[in-house]
C-alpha cells in the first residue's frame, strides 16, 4: 500500500514541475495553474487515507480545514488586483507559519534527544519558516501602506541584528547538541519571529516584491525540510522546487530593478537618510501647469503618444478610463502606445495584468526594451501615476537610492505631461528632476477624474 | 547516511536543478503570477500539517496541530484561487494577437 502511496506523491511531483514549466509561458500559464492544483489533489488524496486520528485529531483537522479554505478563498476572491502582492505575501506567511509549527509539533513528540536526522530538519524548518511568517506579515503591513513604506533603520542596527542571530545560533546548538525542550525550540522560533521583522524593517516599500519573492524561496526550503523531517517525498520535492525557482525569480526580479539582492536587501544599512538633505534643497522650483482644453489639443493633434502607466493609476482604477482615451485618440489618427516598465505597479508583471483586466489591445503594450529608442519621436508622454520609473536621477545622481536603475526615456519627448495627485514623491521617496522640466505640463488630481475630463475635452477638440 | 536520507537528498539535489530549470526563460509579465502559483505549490505543507494534526494527543499539540492545518489550508487554497484569477486576466490576449502580424507588415 505504501508504494501506492509514493506512486501518487511521484505524480504530484510531476505535476509540480509541469505546471511550473506551463506558468513560465503566457500562453499556458492558467493551465499550469490547474495542473498544480490537481498535483496539490492527488497528494492530499494520497495523505487522507495514511491519517491515523486520535481524539481530537479528525475535529481539528475538520475544522482546520474549513476555517482555512474559507479564509482563503474569501482573501482571494475578495482582494482587489492593485493588492495583489500583498495578499501573496500574507498566503506566503501562512505556508511559513504551517511548516514551523509542523517542525515544532515533531520535536515536541520526539522528547528530549531526537534523532540528528529529525533535529536537523526541524530546527531548520523553524526558524526559516518562522523568518518567512513574520517577515511576509511585515512585507504585507507595509504594502497595505498600515505602516511606513520608508525604510526603517536606527543607529546600531546591524549590532542588533547581528546578536539576534548569534542568538539563534546559540539556540540551535542548544536544541541540537544539549537538550531539544519546549523552552529551547521555542525560544528559537520567537527569536526567528524577531529576525523575520527586524530584516525586513530597514527594506523600502518599493523592493517589497522582492522580499516576498525570497520569503517565498524561504518558505519552499523549509516546506522541504519538513518533508526530510516527514520522510515525505512530495514535500521535499515540491518544497525544493519552488525554493529553487523563487530563489531565481527573486534574482530576475532584481535585476528588472536594475540593482544587485544584497543591494535590495541590505542597501538601507548604513545610509540613515543620507538622501534627504538634497531632497530638501529642491523646494520651491515652480513646475509648469495647463488647462485641461490646452492639453486635450496637445494631444488630439500629436502624431505620437507614449503612455506610462505606474501604480497611480491602479490605485485610482483608472485602467479603463484611460484606454477609453487611448481608443479615442487612435480614432482621431494619433499612434498611442503604452511603456510597460518592468517594475511597473508593484511587482513586475503586476501593470501587465491590471490593463489586460481593462482590455487593452495587447499590441499596445510595449516593454522598456522594445519602446525606449522611441520616446524621442513622441509628441506627448502621458505619464499616469508613474514616477520613479521615469526619474533621470536614476541615470544621473550616483547617490541617488535609485541610481542604476533602467528606466523609461521619457525625458527625450517633445512634451511631457504628468497626471499626479500631488509633488509628492514616488513609492522610492525621491524627489524627481523631470516634473520641474520646462517641456513638462503637471495635472494634478485623481488619475480617473483628470482622465474623465481629458476625454471630454478632446472629444470637443 | 541510511539509506533513505541518501535516497531524499538525491532527490533534494535533482529538484534544485529542475526548479531553476524549468522557470529560466520566463517573461517579466508572468513574474508575479509564477510568484504566486509557487507560492501555492510549497502549500504542500498541508499534507505534513495533517498528519501532525491527525495524531494530535495532548492540548499543545491539538492546538499547534490546529493553527498549522489552518494557516496551510489558507495558502493552499488562496494561493491556487488568486493566482487562477490573475491568469484569466490574460485570456483576452491570445484573441489580440491575431492582428499582430497586420500591424508589423505596414
Amino acid at each position: 500500500m505504501t508504494t501506492v502511496y509514493a506512486l501518487a506523491y511521484l505524480l504530484a511531483a510531476v505535476l509540480f514541475i509541469l505546471g511550473l514549466k506551463q506558468l513560465s509561458s503566457p500562453r499556458t500559464a492558467r493551465n499550469g495553474n490547474y495542473t498544480a492544483a490537481a498535483g496539490m489533489v492527488i497528494a492530499l488524496g494520497a495523505t487522507l487515507p495514511q491519517l491515523h486520528f486520535t481524539g481530537a485529531g479528525g475535529i481539528i483537522v475538520l475544522i482546520g480545514v474549513i476555517v482555512g479554505a474559507g479564509v482563503g478563498t474569501f482573501g482571494a476572491r475578495q482582494v482587489k488586483m492593485t493588492a495583489i502582492p500583498q495578499m501573496v505575501a500574507l498566503f506566503n506567511g501562512a505556508g511559513g507559519g504551517a511548516a514551523a509549527l509542523v517542525a515544532v509539533s515533531e520535536l515536541i513528540k520526539f522528547g528530549s534527544h531526537p534523532p540528528i536526522n529529525e533535529a536537523l530538519p526541524s530546527v531548520f524548518s523553524i526558524v526559516i519558516g518562522s523568518v518567512s511568517f513574520s517577515g511576509s506579515l511585515i512585507a504585507f503591513a507595509k504594502l497595505q501602506e498600515l505602516m511606513t513604506g520608508t525604510p526603517i533603520t536606527y543607529p546600531g542596527q546591524q549590532l542588533v541584528n547581528g546578536l539576534i542571530a548569534a542568538a539563534i545560533i546559540g539556540f540551535v546548538i542548544a536544541v541540537l547538541a544539549i537538550a531539544s525542550i519546549p523552552f529551547s525550540f521555542l525560544s528559537l522560533m520567537v527569536l526567528a519571529l524577531i529576525l523575520g521583522v527586524a530584516f525586513v524593517l530597514p527594506i523600502g516599500g518599493a523592493d517589497m516584491p522582492v522580499v516576498i519573492s525570497l520569503l517565498n524561496a524561504f518558505t519552499g526550503l523549509a516546506v522541504a525540510a519538513s518533508g526530510f523531517l516527514l520522510n515525505n517525498f512530495a514535500l521535499i520535492v515540491a518544497g525544493t522546487l519552488v525554493g529553487a525557482s523563487g530563489s531565481l525569480l527573486t534574482k530576475l526580479m532584481s535585476d528588472a530593478m536594475g540593482r544587485s539582492l544584497g543591494n535590495v536587501l541590505f542597501g538601507a544599512f548604513g545610509q540613515v537618510r543620507a538622501t534627504a538633505g538634497a531632497a530638501a534643497g529642491k523646494e520651491g522650483r515652480s513646475v509648469r501647469t495647463s488647462s485641461i482644453e490646452d492639453l486635450a489639443t496637445l494631444l488630439a493633434y500629436s502624431r505620437r503618444v507614449i503612455i506610462v502607466p505606474g501604480y497611480g493609476l491602479a490605485v485610482a482604477q483608472a485602467q479603463h478610463a484611460v484606454r477609453e482615451l487611448a481608443d479615442l485618440l487612435e480614432k482621431k489618427g494619433v499612434e498611442v502606445n503604452y511603456a510597460i516598465h518592468p517594475v511597473a505597479g508593484r511587482m513586475p508583471g503586476h501593470m501587465n495584468v491590471l490593463l489586460a483586466e481593462a482590455n487593452v489591445p495587447y499590441e499596445q503594450l510595449k516593454e522598456m526594451d522594445e519602446i525606449n529608442d522611441d520616446f524621442k519621436d513622441a509628441d506627448v508622454v502621458l505619464v499616469v501615476g508613474a514616477n520613479d520609473v521615469v526619474n533621470p536621477a536614476a541615470r544621473n545622481t550616483p547617490g541617488s537610492p535609485i541610481y542604476g536603475m533602467p528606466i523609461l526615456n521619457a525625458d527625450q519627448a517633445k512634451n511631457i505631461v504628468f497626471l499626479k495627485r500631488s509633488m509628492r514623491p514616488g513609492f522610492a521617496g525621491i524627489d524627481n528632476d523631470l516634473l520641474y522640466d520646462p517641456k513638462t505640463i503637471m495635472l494634478f488630481g485623481d488619475a480617473k477624474d483628470s482622465l474623465t475630463k481629458l476625454v471630454n475635452a478632446v472629444k470637443a477638440a | 547516511m541510511t539509506n533513505e536520507l541518501l535516497n531524499e537528498f538525491t532527490f533534494f539535489v535533482l529538484a534544485v536543478f529542475v526548479g531553476i530549470e524549468v522557470i529560466s526563460k520566463v517573461p517579466t509579465m508572468l513574474h508575479t503570477p509564477l510568484m504566486s502559483g509557487t507560492n501555492a505549490i510549497h502549500g504542500i505543507i498541508l499534507v505534513g500539517a495533517l498528519l501532525i494534526a491527525a495524531g494530535a494527543n495532548s492540548p499543545v499539540t491539538v492546538i499547534l496541530g490546529f493553527l498549522a492545518v489552518v494557516l496551510a489550508t489558507t495558502n493552499v487554497v488562496g494561493g491556487f484561487v488568486v493566482t487562477d484569477r490573475m491568469l484569466e486576466m490574460f485570456k483576452g490576449r491570445q484573441a489580440a494577437k491575431a492582428p499582430e502580424p497586420a500591424t508589423k507588415s505596414k
